[in-house]
């Protein structure tokens, strides 16, 4: 193929943003409504990072992340992006949770989880309450010390069943442990569990079209197909980008690359200081993830009663976040798509979803490979059965994703879904620190990640490029008056 | 801009972030976060606004500094003072 991706580009922009995820298109519309002349390279053939879909014959399309994201996605998205977009936002109502601890049903708000906690755990009124308020307070400058685990049996000793409640969901929406910050857990808990979980109607292919018109609107040049070879760096200043052997110079660049993509591999060690170096190679990355998509015949339909919008299930007697990566599965989120999720469209799909382990299928060979996608594939229908009885004779479609499907279409090392542990965010805000113009928007740290966390940081760093812009090209810099 | 101004720019920010809000009870000295739903991407946003209106530059490490009006009126009095009002 000899087509140029790059036809018609400039020679040089104010920012270029690498990566179309969540965090790289908020943060390049950001920065062309703010006027700047921005350059969007995807490496991919579409825009959405992992917010994204593929169709199969017969009509199907599966979303691969829109599971549920929380009710601060509306404002978000109506802020930084259109009130079109943000008007599409509506409520999961039907949440439910089946493990052989308890099987219940919740809308997913406070009043709920306390209404459940009082009547069907028997915790007292104020313990929950206190518990939320706790939640809701942490902030960045909490200890970092305690851990999840250490919160919880602060709260509710002994009590698995309560962890499980609250901890599960969260696991599957950013891949965190017992182990990580009670800190991260208490930011993405205050979010994501005091009101309700929320999906985009129209679904991710809606979204991405009408993101990528807007950027269109404001202005912003994107291209697809290209992926960024090296950000090139000269005397601690980033001055261009390198694609399809060709460079296009700028004075900024927002990475949205994975983190440790963006520092060893388009940034390279010998531009970094060996102390920062130390802090990046310490970064845990985040699991990766399985999911089997399952679009069911014309016709065929789901018992919205009995299934709900996403389904926790699990078969293991307690909650062990160890036992979430492990090949022998013994949990699987569901998430059921109705035809109101797609109006207009007339299919019932399933995609049921795992925490996984990249280094448990990297390194199979290819026919082993395929034996353990079609392993996979079987024992998910045999454990759907409980949900939609005779699924095998209602199936249209079948597919299968593994963290080697993730990693190759994201670039993503180790296939993480959702980045980095907390960790993560310390050396993704410090990266401008080591180069004057680089900045890194995208999953990390827990906190920042899912749909949500990705889109505001995409803001927050195009408000750091936005002042960055400014302050070089204004002498006139009113904070130079004020510097003590 | 004097500090009666610079209050007025705040209080137009404001309103453009929580639309929902009644801000003529606001009470200078109390913290916004007491009186109004803010969280910390409204304060982003009070800090891109104000970039954008008035070419001020706030740095991360002075945001509490907008805790409430009146703290932000006087961290941003001797920045504005030689800014024309809009
Ligand atoms: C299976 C699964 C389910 C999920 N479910 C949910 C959910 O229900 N709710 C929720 O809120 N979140 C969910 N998430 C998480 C959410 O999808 C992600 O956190 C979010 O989409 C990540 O956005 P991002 O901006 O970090 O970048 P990404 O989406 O990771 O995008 C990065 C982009 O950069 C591109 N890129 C990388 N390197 C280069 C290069 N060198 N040159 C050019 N382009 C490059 C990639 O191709 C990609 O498009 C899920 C994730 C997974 C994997």
């Amino acid at each position: 193929m000899t087509r140029d991706f790059l036809q018609d580009t400039r020679d040089s922009y104010d920012v270029v943003v690498i990566g179309s995820g969540l965090a790289g298109m908020t943060a390049a519309n950001t920065l062309a409504r703010a006027g700047h002349s921005v350059l969007l390279l995807e490496q991919h053939y579409k825009l959405g990072g992992l917010a994204t879909w593929f169709r199969r014959p017969g009509g199907h399309i599966f979303d691969v992340s829109l599971h549920g994201f929380p009710v601060g996605m509306i404002k978000s998205c109506r802020r930084y992006w259109s009130a079109e977009i943000a008007d599409r936002i509506v409520q999961l109502k039907h949440i439910r949770f089946d493990n052989p601890m308890f099987s219940l049903c919740t809308s997913f708000d406070r009043q709920d989880f306390t209404r459940l906690l009082v009547e069907r755990f028997g915790i007292a009124p104020a313990t929950v309450e206190a518990f939320f308020d706790h939640a809701r307070a942490m902030s960045h400058y909490d200890d970092q010390q305690m851990s999840t685990r250490e919160l919880f049996e602060q709260f509710f000793p002994g009590r698995e069943d309560v962890v499980r409640l609250l901890m599960e969901p969260i696991t599957y929406a950013n891949g965190s442990t017992l182990e990580d910050p009670a800190l991260s857990y208490g930011i993405v808990f205050s979010n994501f569990m005091s009101k309700g979980v929320y999906t985009f109607q129209g679904g991710t292919d809606k979204l991405i079209h009408l993101m990528s018109d807007e950027l269109r609107r404001n202005g912003c040049d994107t291209r697809i197909r290209c992926p960024v070879e090296r950000i090139e760096v000269r005397q601690g200043r980033v001055c261009g980008v390198r694609v399809h052997g060709r460079t296009i110079r700028t004075r900024a660049v927002v990475s949205n690359a994975n983190l440790l993509g963006t520092i060893f591999h388009l940034v390279g060690e010998e531009n970094l200081d060996p102390q920062y170096i130390g802090q990046a190679r310490a970064v845990r990355l985040n699991n990766s993830s399985t999911q089997v998509y399952m679009a069911l015949k014309p016709g065929e339909m789901i018992d919205e009663e009995a299934c709900g919008d996403l389904l926790f299930t699990s078969t293991a007697p307690a909650f062990r976040t160890d036992l979430l990566l492990s090949r022998e599965i013994s949990s699987r989120t569901y998430s059921f798509y109705y035809p109101k999720t797609r109006p207009g469209h007339d299919r019932c799909l399933i995609v049921a979803s795992t925490n996984a382990r990249y280094g448990d299928w990297a390194g199979l060979p290819p026919e082993e490979y395929v034996r353990q996608k079609r392993e996979l594939t079987e024992s998910t229908l045999a454990a759907a059965e409980k949900y939609v009885p005779g699924i095998r004779d209602k199936i249209d479609w079948l597919d299968c994703a593994t963290p080697v499907t993730f990693r190759r279409y994201t670039g993503h090392i180790d296939g993480a879904s959702f980045g980095t542990k907390y960790e993560g965010l310390a050396v993704s805000r410090s990266l401008p620190q080591q180069i004057a113009g680089l900045y890194h928007a995208g999953s990390v740290g827990i906190i920042m990640s899912g749909w949500l966390g990705t889109v505001n940081y995409g803001v927050i760093a195009a408000n750091e490029v936005d002042a960055f812009l400014m302050h070089g090209n204004s002498q006139l810099n009113p904070q130079s008056t004020t510097d003590p | 801009m004097t500090g009666a101004e610079i209050k007025e720019a705040v209080l137009d920010i404001l309103s453009g972030i929580a639309p929902d809000e009644d801000l003529s009870h606001l009470k200078d000295e109390v913290a916004f976060r007491e009186q109004l739903e803010l969280d910390s991407m409204d304060f982003l946003d009070i800090v891109m606004e104000l970039r954008k209106r008035y070419r001020v530059q706030i740095p991360e490490q002075d945001y509490p500094a907008l805790s409430s009006m009146q703290s932000t009126v006087s961290y941003l009095e001797p920045l504005m003072k030689d800014i024309a009002k809009k």
